[in-house]
């Protein structure tokens, strides 16, 4: 008798604890990024008559974007790990417009600050804990683990799209060069 | 059963009490939209024209066209919305829809006099611009040249969009506000403001014209009842006796285009909720109906 | 010095048991929570009223995630991006704008259940008391709640109600402009706003709620008879395994299992107006942004604020603004109001029979004047109702003092 009325109380709890998780479905939509944030996930750069070897800025989801017009040479002056190739033959920068260039989200791999670019060094130094990048986003030094990260693009004539994949970054995926 | 007594009363003043300040208030608060008949847009009060002509109608539109462009036609405004707003207080609207929105009797009345078919006291627009004949042709022409099917957006751009804001949309009275890029060294959006500006000088010149800024109806839908809503554009002056909105002369499937379109940006909710709503309510019964086996099993022998 | 055993195992019943008496907890909180057997659904309505304030309260954390306290921007906030962007954001907010009319109604059923049983006598006062905190805190949370979409009702209401703390002929603007921050209601009115209603009311609330659960505890509930009922004598007779003789039953978990029926059964209710009747509690006019230039044509308090806003309304400005007041401490003087020894239903009660149905017709009248506009014969209704009102409060201790004294029960 009395285990067949424990028996229903419980039969109600399970069915509860299936409503609950709905609910909760719902509490974890709520908790999604909006559609239009979604949207605005897609920036535009033009990147025609930028000049060689300076660093632009741009933002892209919030983030920075670090943008170079790659000089023939842009060897660093020194690289601690011995990686002291020139960055104009690295295989990581995006050819736009007949011109070499280095699009990277600007957080270093280690713990996300913002390297500061020295152009006559060829090189990027990050200021939290002494990262070193070159003119490619390659590590030249420790501690970042990996080299700066490529988003997605897609180059449309002298533009650049950030937020899309095309066919040029779906290759670099391929080969492993975007992270 | 004394529990169903007990609970045939709670429902009884509950629902005397519901009706009072629901139903029967708003029926004693808003007497003169209960009151207003639905014309099923058909315009009695206006003159069925004689019959129209095309052909002679394209001959005419010339008279039009010094204010208005027809895009379809490959014929473009002769001013801009913002210089048209300081001429004429409003700009004049592209045609290529009208024919498919509006009624084929109210424009060729219209043309006329658009103070006596839009029930306003005054019109950009001047009348006299033909004569019966001569309007009732353009009428014709213009239904001639109207697309067969058109979006509820463009219903509503050409027959609200010009006087009404749609903010949650990103509609403005002088178009689509554009995508726009702010500088990233200083945050300032240059193009954004001066389209803000044109926006605001076109506003100001409406509401000159108006006497106030005609309301953003990105939620009318929830703001006023779906029959108030439909009364008022068949007939503003008899909801809203002495204002400045005219009466536009749309068609019935012309307002429902312009109702879809004013229910998928105020109430976008509505799809989900009809989805939703089944689901939970099914899972509910079953719970009561488990919660009723557990009290019957819980309170057997109890009496 | 309690006594801990070094080989309890963590977390074990045992262990558990050392240091929070969670056996002790369990029963005196519910297995051995004694509710008398002679009820009906209505004393399910407490149980009703915490689930609903749980809504309340889980929708609300959702809304604040996304709800902007700016005047320029709260509209827009709560209409266009809860309402249209976020996931699901227009079930929290429909949930909790329901919830919020909803629960007044559960708190009147409530209120009249316990005045129609006589249930705020005979040690039984500080339960009406605490429950009259009760409902004016929710009525302070309800009206802070109702400003935040910064829509024309908002705007108004806030008006309106301010300006009552001028205080008729006092003319004290000064403390009106003290609650508001400023001339009018801005931003200053906004942000304070929003913050009795997303933080203070609810913390007083919540202390109440629990003020109001342990007011129950000695004098237990009422049943319907007014029986007073030994619950020492009647819980051993459930121990010893008579649960046909006992008079009571623990709260969990055969109360328990009633009032979950009862809650399922008000879930389909509530549940089925957040889905396909909302606009009773999302009025149509506070869907227009505030607009400190233009009043609306009808204006008026969401309907459980009505009955007393109709007292205020057929008098000039002092004595509205006195029947107002006495319309709004009334109720906490029930208990020493009612000068009858007798705890029982009211139809038993003679004259307390007219007196109680009067009332709860009256008070829907006046609920109902409250909203259709002070003209004609409205008016006229709505005066013979705030007075009969008030005439029935004064009456109510010589009618009670000449009640006879009524058995307990049958």
């Amino acid at each position: 008798m009395s285990d067949r009325r424990d028996f229903f109380g419980k039969v109600l709890g399970a069915y509860a604890g299936l409503g609950a998780l709905g609910a909760l479905y719902a509490a974890k939509r709520t908790w999604d990024p909006l559609p239009s944030v979604k949207a605005a996930g897609f920036t535009t750069l033009d990147l025609s008559g930028l000049e060689e070897n300076k660093l632009y800025v741009e933002k892209w989801r919030g983030k920075p974007v670090l943008i170079i017009k790659v000089p023939k040479n842009a060897k660093p002056d020194t690289a601690p790990n011995g990686n002291d190739k020139n960055a104009y033959e690295d295989p990581r920068l995006i050819t736009v417009g007949g011109h070499k260039f280095m699009i990277v989200i600007g957080l270093c791999t280690h713990l996300g600050c913002i390297p500061d670019y020295f152009p006559e060094k060829h090189k990027f130094i990050c200021p939290c804990h002494g990262g070193q990048f070159n003119a490619a986003g390659e590590v030249l030094k420790a501690p970042p683990p990996s080299p700066l990260v490529i988003p997605p693009f897609k180059v449309e004539g002298t533009k650049v799209v950030l937020g899309e994949a095309g066919p040029e970054y779906k290759k670099m995926k391929e080969k492993g060069l975007v992270a | 059963m004394k529990e169903l007594k007990v609970l045939a009363v709670v429902v009884f003043f509950t629902l005397v009490t519901y009706w009072g300040v629901e139903p029967y208030a708003h029926k004693v608060m808003h007497k003169n939209v209960e009151e207003a008949t639905f014309e099923n847009f058909q315009y009695k009060d206006l003159k069925a024209p004689a019959k129209g002509d095309p052909a002679k109608g394209k001959a005419l539109i010339a008279t039009c066209t010094s204010c208005h462009g027809i895009k379809s036609q490959g014929i473009k405004a002769p001013m801009d919305p913002v210089a048209a707003s300081q001429a004429y207080g409003v700009v004049p609207p592209d045609l290529s829809n009208a024919g498919a929105v509006l009624d084929e009797k109210f424009i060729a009345n219209f043309i006329v006099s658009p103070t006596h078919a839009g029930l306003v006291k005054k019109s950009a627009m001047p009348g006299g611009m033909a004569d019966a004949q001569g309007a009732a042709d353009i009428a014709a022409y213009l239904k001639s040249i109207a697309p067969k099917e058109i979006k509820p957006k463009e219903a509503f751009e050409f027959a609200c969009g010009r006087c009404h804001a749609v903010r949650y949309d990103k509609w403005t009275q002088i178009g689509q506000t554009p995508k726009t890029k702010a500088d990233i060294k200083t945050g300032v959006d240059l193009a954004l403001m001066d389209f803000k500006k044109k926006v605001g000088q076109y506003q100001v010149k409406l509401a000159e014209y108006l006497g106030k800024l005609p309301p953003d109806l990105s939620i009318i839908v929830r703001a006023r009842s779906e029959e108030y809503l439909e009364k008022f554009v068949e007939n503003p002056q008899h909801i809203l006796p002495g204002t400045a909105m005219p009466r536009v002369g749309v068609t019935e499937e012309g307002y429902e285009k312009i109702y879809k379109y004013l229910e998928e940006v105020g109430d976008p909710s509505k799809p989900k909720r009809e989805k939703v709503g089944p689901w939970v309510l099914g899972y509910l019964v079953l719970f009561a109906f488990l919660a009723f086996l557990w009290y019957k099993s819980q309170w057997k022998g109890l009496k | 010095m309690a006594h801990f055993d070094p080989n309890a195992r963590p977390f074990s019943h045992k262990w558990m048991n050392e240091r929070l008496a969670v056996d002790t907890l369990k029963r005196v909180l519910s297995t051995e929570y004694w509710i008398p057997k002679n009820i009906n659904f209505l004393w399910a309505m407490g149980m009703v009223l915490a689930a609903t304030f749980g809504l309340l309260l889980i929708s609300g954390i959702f809304l604040l995630m996304y709800y902007i306290p700016d005047t320029k921007q709260a509209f827009d906030s709560v209409n266009h991006t809860i309402m249209g962007e976020v996931g699901y954001g227009w079930l929290w907010r429909h949930m909790h704008g329901v919830a919020a009319s909803v629960v007044f109604l559960i708190i009147y059923i409530h209120m009249f259940t316990g005045i129609y049983y006589g249930s705020y006598k005979r040690g039984r006062e500080l339960i009406w008391l605490s429950g009259m905190l009760l409902f004016v805190s929710f009525s302070a949370e309800a009206f802070s709640g109702y400003m935040l979409p910064w829509g024309q009702m908002s705007y108004w209401a806030g008006m309106v109600i301010t300006n009552l703390f001028s205080l008729g002929s006092l003319d004290w603007q000064g403390l009106v402009e003290w609650i508001r921050g400023d001339y009018v209601p801005g931003q200053a009115f906004l942000g304070r706003f929003f913050m009795l209603h997303v933080l203070l009311m609810p913390l007083i609330i919540m202390a109440l709620i629990v003020l109001h659960f342990g007011t129950l505890r000695i004098p237990h509930v009422n049943n319907q008879d007014g029986e007073e009922i030994d619950f020492e004598a009647e819980a051993e007779k459930w121990k010893a395994g008579l649960r046909k003789e006992s008079k009571v039953i623990p709260f969990n978990p055969v109360f328990l299992s009633k009032d979950t029926f009862v809650l399922g059964i008000y879930f389909i209710f509530y549940f089925y107006l957040v889905f396909y009747h909302f606009e009773f509690a999302m009025d149509p006019v506070n869907f227009d942004p505030a607009n400190p230039l233009k009043t609306p044509p009808h204006i008026y308090p969401e309907w459980y604020f009505l009955w007393s806003y109709e007292i205020l309304r057929p008098f000039p400005k002092d004595p509205g603004l006195v029947a107002f007041g006495f319309a709004q401490v009334i109720f906490f003087f029930l208990p020493f109001l009612d000068r009858s020894p007798n705890v029982a239903p009211a139809n038993r009660r003679g004259l307390f029979k007219f007196w109680f149905w009067i009332l709860l017709v009256d008070m829907i009248v006046l609920t109902i004047m409250g909203k259709v506009p002070p003209v004609g014969i409205y008016t006229k209704i709505g005066t013979v109702a705030a007075w009969t009102f008030i005439i029935l409060w004064i009456l109510l201790p010589f009618i009670t003092k000449a009640e006879k004294a009524v058995r307990g029960h049958k």
